[in-house]
């Protein structure tokens, strides 16, 4: 790219900014770097620059950049949530998907700073996950890339087991600790012959430290906490890879919970701010092909970008121009639509998005259905009545789309057994998966784990020791 | 606000992760090597020198949904109806022209771009040339000749223009005028040559194969794998490896690899007829002094009962003249042993040979049974013994 097309590329920032403001947009002041392709989709396959080593993201990076390389797909930009955020630019993009996508970037840019499920999110994450790949670094010089490796098989395979809301639960509140603090038993009156051929002193410091450790809270949703936290084999720097994955996917959930809301934001604000800048006629066909094939509806499959949308536009218009019986009703005055996105903006996330704002016409017009395998031969469509479409929906976003596990018992069968318990709510799991994934957890516990799922309606127990599976 | 372009050119982590994930697809690969060895895609590859190559995924194992059981959501033209059907099931592995992905139900397949040269190396890890020590003494001298000194004087058809040019130059610049012109004869320099005796170690592989009536396509197809690697890993150990293809029923002649691969099976079988025409051909173009030699024979074992005893006689005057004697007994495709006991080549030659140090008989009854087949052949063994 020529230094010419830079100052353009500069001048059109300042433009698309003021515009974005004078909007209403908030973002991150955002830095933007002109990259190749091979960086492009390895910050694509990362998710996040500087992240450690594992072959999952070398899978990942040699699919993506194979389908680049065939002309199959390509990626526009990638964003990074930081403040500053980053946004990356591929270096072939015309002008003018240079102009929209840095638009595009600015719509997901203000959704990162105003959306309440980002407001505990790490701003600094890519100082974070590069000294965790120093740090990753190390053990592997440590302990060997083949151990570290096959550890970080074994945790990546549950990383998705996290609690989300992990800031609300930790804190205990200190009328609640009062309460169990007088609840434990007092000492007892022998308590002391515990101690007898300690010192005082360390008589004290152990009995402070017994005091201070952490109480199980069961049942567990985050895998990943407890078993950090309470596995029975783990060494010390098998802990800390833990605690960094978990780092990690904090950071992410997120995103992974309002993949819709923000690229319907996203693209209903490159779409606005575009239609504010001069463009000639030629650009503005060039913009028109690329934002249609961005919202453009897949044939079977759901668009995020498109549905995210199309629910944003229609909230908007229904805000600004309520029905009588809406007036009425809710008390809507209208003219008040752009309000009520920025709002929506802040406070939904995509359960919540779908379940209060997809609308009977919406589905309708989009022509929403449910399908499934029937006869394990045809995936047939079985449902469209709006709201079944909608529970559906919701439901398959639910803990963004994984199974609901849970730890039940950390010292089952009396014997430092790990049982867990699916939150089985009409959707089995698949079960091939489910006992290489028994496996993984194996390894991080050391000792027999088991998992309490339904198979073909029926309550069953799955078990692994080490060497074979069960089930009953 | 800013816009940047900064120097990427020293970013590999991609490009190093993508390595480690081709550790694990070897990994996979050395623990598949069984069913790959056998892999028609590689075997019929037809000197590609990459192929697809179905194997394992490499999952990342999770928790997750089942997704046939699972309910979708999608998205329509606006004119679906309830009871649509937008897509049909495939079952995982059809479709791909093997048929071994089918057997593994529910089992997720990966196409692996395997390089064959690597596979090679892989699979040849374990192998290595019986007898080879003793035969490389043998070696074949040849006279080579090696353009390798320049001279001031010579023919002038090897004159070495390019040097006569620099030396031209560089005499006009020791008199104070670098440039090229005026040649004079001290300019001139000539190429000349050298001879070198090189020594090169010949192999000589005779590829017997039985097209008797009861050899149907498995077990030349077995017989055809089998080849396919000892020809190559033959060419790792040997600057030339020459192949004679030999096809048999009662009468033994010397075919193309096309033909042996493909001809048609009729009639019965006479194995000494094949073993008499090895002998010949070794008499009349390999000597043993100059080439190593490799015989080996594929047959499902139904030999005519009255010439066991010449087949005997034969194979024993073979294993005299050669490094290694090979026979492989294929057996149906999952077929019990019941042949065995009535007669089969394969104990006969078990009981009856002199010297059993030279022979290795092996049977193949599936696919799978390649690569132990390879590593039995050509397996490390126990040297002094000779």
């Amino acid at each position: 790219m020529e230094d010419k097309e830079i100052k353009e590329l500069e001048k059109a920032v300042e433009q698309i900014w003021e515009v974005a403001r004078r909007f209403g947009l908030d973002p991150y002041p955002t830095n933007f770097e002109i990259v190749p392709a091979t960086v492009m989709y390895e910050v694509g396959s990362y998710a996040l620059p500087g992240r450690y080593s594992h072959w999952t993201f070398g899978k990942t990076y040699h699919r993506m950049k194979t389908m680049y390389d065939f002309g199959l797909s390509k990626i526009y930009e990638v964003v990074i949530n930081t403040n500053p955020s980053y946004g990356f630019l591929l270096e072939t993009n015309s002008p003018i998907q240079n102009k929209m996508v840095i638009a595009h970037v600015l719509g997901h840019v203000d959704f990162f700073k105003n959306n309440t499920y980002f407001s505990k999110t790490n701003r600094r994450m890519v100082e974070s996950v590069s000294t965790h790949a120093q740090r990753m670094m190390e053990y592997e010089f440590r302990h060997g890339r083949k151990t570290v490796e096959r550890f970080l098989d074994a945790v990546l395979a549950i990383e998705e087991h996290i609690d989300p809301y992990f800031f609300i639960k930790r804190e205990i509140p200190v009328a609640e600790e009062k309460r169990r603090a007088e609840q434990r038993p007092k000492d007892g009156r022998y308590d002391d012959l515990w101690h007898l051929d300690k010192s005082e002193m360390q008589a004290k410091a152990e009995d402070k430290r017994d005091d201070e450790k952490p109480r199980e809270r069961l049942p567990e949703k985050d895998l990943l906490f407890y078993l950090m936290k309470n596995s029975p084999s783990l060494a010390g720097w098998q802990r800390d890879v833990i605690a960094m994955v978990h780092e990690e996917m904090e950071y992410f959930v997120p995103q992974m919970q309002t993949k819709i809301m923000n690229e319907g934001w996203a693209s209903i604000w490159h779409a606005r701010i575009m239609r504010e800048l001069d463009l000639s006629d030629n650009d503005h066909i060039e913009f028109a092909n690329l934002h249609s094939g961005v919202v453009s509806p897949q044939k079977g499959q759901l668009n995020p970008y498109y549905l995210g949308y199309k629910i944003y536009e229609d909230i908007e218009r229904r805000w600004n121009e309520p029905s009588q019986e809406e007036r009425e009703k809710f008390g809507r005055r209208g003219n008040e639509g752009r309000e009520k996105i920025f709002e929506v903006r802040e406070l939904d996330n995509d359960v919540s998005f779908l379940r209060n704002y997809l609308t009977e016409e919406l589905c309708e017009e989009l022509d929403l259905f449910v399908f499934e395998l029937v006869d394990e031969e045809e995936w047939t469509i079985t449902e469209k009545r709006w709201e079944k479409v909608r529970d559906q929906l919701v439901s398959n976003m639910t803990n963004f789309g994984f199974p609901y596990l849970e730890v039940v018992d950390g010292d089952y069968n009396g014997n430092r057994e790990l049982f867990m318990k699916h939150r089985y709510e009409g959707t089995e799991l698949d079960m091939r998966y489910a006992r290489k994934a028994l496996e993984h957890v194996h390894t991080l516990w050391g000792r027999p784990v088991h998992l309490e799922t339904v198979i073909d309606e029926e309550s069953t127990v799955l078990h692994f020791n080490g060497d074979e599976h069960g089930e009953d | 606000m800013s816009i940047q372009r900064n120097d990427w050119s020293l970013q590999r982590k991609g490009i190093i992760d993508q390595e480690r994930h081709k550790d694990r697809v070897k990994e996979a690969i050395r623990k598949n090597l069984g069913s790959i060895v056998s892999n028609e895609a590689i075997i019929l590859s037809d000197g590609k020198r990459t192929v697809k190559v179905p194997i394992k995924a490499l999952d990342e194992y999770k928790f997750r949904f089942n997704y046939q059981k699972s309910k979708h959501v999608g998205q329509g033209d606006g004119k679906t109806r309830v009871g649509d059907v937008i897509a049909r099931e495939t079952r995982p592995g059809t479709g791909q022209g093997s048929g071994q992905a089918g057997q593994d139900a529910g089992a997720d397949y990966y196409e692996a771009e395997v390089n064959i040269d690597e596979l090679a190396a892989l699979i040849f890890e374990d192998l290595q040339l019986p007898y080879l020590q003793e035969k490389a003494k043998k070696a074949v001298q040849s006279r080579k000749t090696q353009f390798n000194e320049i001279r001031r004087t010579g023919v002038i058809a090897n004159l070495d223009k390019r040097r006569m040019i620099l030396e031209n130059i560089r005499r006009n610049a020791r008199e104070g005028n670098a440039r090229f012109g005026d040649i004079k004869k001290e300019d001139l320099r000539f190429k000349t040559w050298e001879e070198v005796m090189r020594y090169e170690s010949n192999a000589v592989v005779i590829a017997m194969i039985d097209v008797s009536g009861s050899m149907g396509e498995f077990k030349k197809y077995i017989a055809r794998s089998f080849y396919f690697w000892m020809v190559r890993f033959l060419r790792t150990k040997y600057d030339n490896v020459d192949i004679v293809f030999i096809s048999h029923h009662t009468e033994a002649k010397e075919v193309s690899e096309e033909q042996f691969f493909t001809q048609g099976e009729s009639g019965g079988t006479v194995v000494s007829s094949a073993y008499q025409l090895a002998l010949d051909v070794i008499n009349q173009r390999y000597h043993p002094s100059d080439w190593n030699i490799y015989p080996f024979h594929f047959s499902d074992g139904d030999n005519y009962y009255s010439d066991n005893e010449e087949a005997v006689r034969l194979a024993d005057e073979l294993i005299a003249t050669c490094n290694l004697f090979g026979y492989g007994e294929i057996g149906g495709e999952g077929s019990s042993s019941y042949r065995r006991s009535s007669g089969a080549l394969l104990s006969i030659f078990g009981d009856r040979l002199q010297n059993k140090d030279r022979f290795v008989g092996v049977r193949i009854d599936d696919k799978e049974d390649v690569y132990p087949a390879l590593k039995q052949f050509f397996g490390k063994r126990d040297l002094a013994t000779d």
